[in-house]
């Protein structure tokens, strides 16, 4: 019996499926899957051993083996349960403002919707008035990390231009419509949520930020994985099914369904279907838009615990200051993610597995083949939006060069 | 040089429980205790108080913006740290099965800080137990209105005493291994579907 955490957003699929779906029961695993209510508890729950294993946020493992978590236990994250699937929603007040400062159209890409939400702060900075504040879930997040990247990458500060607000994610659309936020960055299903109830707007999506990039892992004890390394191969092949079966457009919407129910997202399931087939309605009263990549539980090596995912998740914590540089960091950051033991649990059923455990992010502008156990595997395309690159071999370079 | 009081926050939308908490830190020499039962606005208002202790319960999805205080920034003048000791697993688990979490301002001392940990977990098991009794207690209460309503039913329509009808029920539900509670529902329903 392994006892399960996840939060419910979209993007505990996997999870769910990996049980509901009995791929967990066909490799003899019992799961009990529990919803929890924060991520700190999350965190805390993991630590006591009352999981055996959550959904956790991308960064969380990594803080935590860097001591900086809170309440911190070393731990793995042997196996990601998908790329993408959030979105930055802004109020349809400061969705005005900045189509006002010419960054509106419907096709505006991340350069172009940064440069008008910068002009907007500049705007109301002259004017004298109080900084937007933005709601993302945790200091240890993508959406955090993402929302600092975008704005940076108009020459806001994040810490001094505007406010960075940690926000629940079930409270984003309420403090959107109250006016406590002008913005968030979170996971589906809640930027839907807030264009469906007609108080925000999509700009921008992880998927268009940094496209096929990590966002939710398997974390667990490192302890533990050492201990019942034959418990965690089972669960890793458990989720490795399951995200195939949830990444088939056929099975979306049964997925959608399932997903639906109140013991886990507990959303509409049209809504959730939006985001598993990423046509999303981005402003209200508009229509679906396709988008790319949008969230992707399976393809193109998603599961893969890339050690160049952690390395840019640690440079972003470098960049934002919640954790000095340090060779001995960055090498903790690196072992956090942990592609041997993913080797290990799926080498044996024949699962394509990368050759490489790391690679230069933002270098693939199409689908590539890359090196591969089966000599089938596609990566790719995988740009962040300004175009930049992270060698994972010259963090130093990235560090000195990310300002 | 005594030391300055301590400024406690309680982060608890259960307004019963947080007021449980806040009299027994008063009662325990605590004089500056806030509750704050209102989520909206959570940061500004704990960065307002500036306080040395926060406590909230588990269930409570706003424990994620308590993380950002883990580190200094503009915001955030004194980095607070979960417990005060993370070495004494026993106070966190007990904590943890409480349902409550306790953030302390860094260079707090352990020996000030663990006796209000301590009582907030007892506090916190107190109402959880209160509150139990009191769902058996309404249940009881329930069930006891359905039995003497099924006994009424029996009565009438079998034209039989109290005692004799009660004793019917019992027989009933100890042959059908049920509790006498379920065949009263039972008889109260088929009452009321059968008519009369």
């Amino acid at each position: 019996m392994l006892s399960i955490g996840f939060i419910p957003l979209v993007d505990c699929a996997v999870i769910a499926v990996a049980h509901d779906k009995g791929f967990a029961a066909a490799e003899g695993l019992s799961l009990a899957l529990v919803r929890e209510t924060s991520w700190a508890n999350i965190r805390d729950r993991v630590v006591l051993g009352h999981f055996d294993a959550a959904q956790m946020l991308a960064p969380m493992p990594i803080a935590a083996n860097l001591g900086i978590g809170g309440f911190d236990a070393p731990m793995v994250a042997p196996f990601s349960l998908g790329l993408g699937g959030n979105a930055i929603a802004v109020s349809t007040a400061l969705s005005a403002a900045m189509q006002a400062a010419g960054g509106g159209s419907a096709e505006a890409g991340p350069a172009e919707t940064a440069a008008a939400v910068a002009a907007v702060i500049a705007g109301r900075a002259a004017r004298g008035e109080p900084p937007l504040t933005f709601g993302m879930v945790h200091p240890f997040s993508c959406h955090n990390y993402e929302l600092r990247y975008w704005l940076a990458s108009a020459g806001v500060d994040p810490d001094v231009d505007v406010r960075l607000a940690v926000v629940p994610p079930p409270m984003m659309v309420e403090a959107l419509r109250d006016g406590l936020v002008d913005g968030f960055c979170v996971g589906e299903p809640w930027s839907s949520q807030a264009v469906d109830e007609g108080v925000g707007r999509i700009v921008a999506v992880k998927s268009a930020l940094w496209r096929q990039s990590p966002e939710k892992v398997l974390g667990l004890r490192a302890a533990f994985a050492a201990e019942r390394p034959e418990l965690v191969d089972a669960l890793i092949r458990a989720l490795y099914r399951a995200a195939a079966w949830a990444d088939r457009p056929e099975n979306h919407p049964e997925l959608a369904t399932l997903l639906a129910r109140p013991d886990r997202v507990g959303a509409p399931a049209a809504q959730i279907l939006r985001a598993l087939s990423g046509r999303l309605v981005v402003a209200p009263g508009g229509l679906a838009r396709p988008l790319p990549d949008f969230l992707v539980f399976h393809a193109h090596a998603a599961n893969f615990p890339w050690q160049s995912h952690a390395l840019w998740l640690y440079s972003q914590m470098v960049r934002w200051r919640q954790v000095a540089h340090t060779p001995e960091h960055a090498a903790a950051a690196r072992a956090t993610y942990r592609p041997d033991i993913f080797r290990r649990a799926l080498g044996p059923v024949g699962a394509d597995l990368p050759a490489a455990s790391a690679k230069v992010e933002g270098a693939l502008t199409r689908p590539t083949p890359v090196a591969s156990t089966s000599g089938r595997l596609v990566l790719g395309p995988d740009g962040f939006f300004d175009g930049r690159l992270f060698d994972p071999d010259d963090l130093e370079g990235y560090l000195a060069s990310a300002g | 040089m005594a030391d300055a009081p301590l400024r406690i926050v309680v982060i608890d939308v259960d307004v019963l429980r947080a007021s449980v908490i806040e009299d027994g830190l008063r009662e325990a020499g605590h004089p500056f205790v806030t509750v704050i039962g209102e989520m909206r606005g959570l940061m500004r208002r704990v960065v307002e108080i500036d306080p040395d202790v926060i406590f909230i319960n588990l269930e409570n999805p706003n424990r994620d913006v308590l993380e950002q205080m883990f580190q200094v920034s503009r915001t955030v003048q004194r980095p607070i740290a979960m417990f005060v000791d993370r070495s004494d697993t026993a106070m966190i688990e007990a904590a943890v099965d409480a349902g409550v979490s306790a953030y302390v301002v860094d260079g707090l001392k352990k020996e000030r800080v663990k006796p209000i940990l301590d009582m907030a977990i007892s506090r916190f098991n107190a109402v959880s137990r209160l509150r139990d009794e009191l769902d058996r207690a309404r249940q009881a209460l329930d069930e006891r209105k359905v039995i003497d309503r099924a006994k009424g039913i029996l009565m009438k329509s079998r034209g039989i005493g109290e005692e004799e009808a009660y004793t019917l029920m019992r027989k009933t539900a100890m042959g059908e291994s049920r509790r006498v509670a379920d065949v009263a529902q039972s008889i109260v329903t088929a009452a009321k579907l059968i008519g009369g």
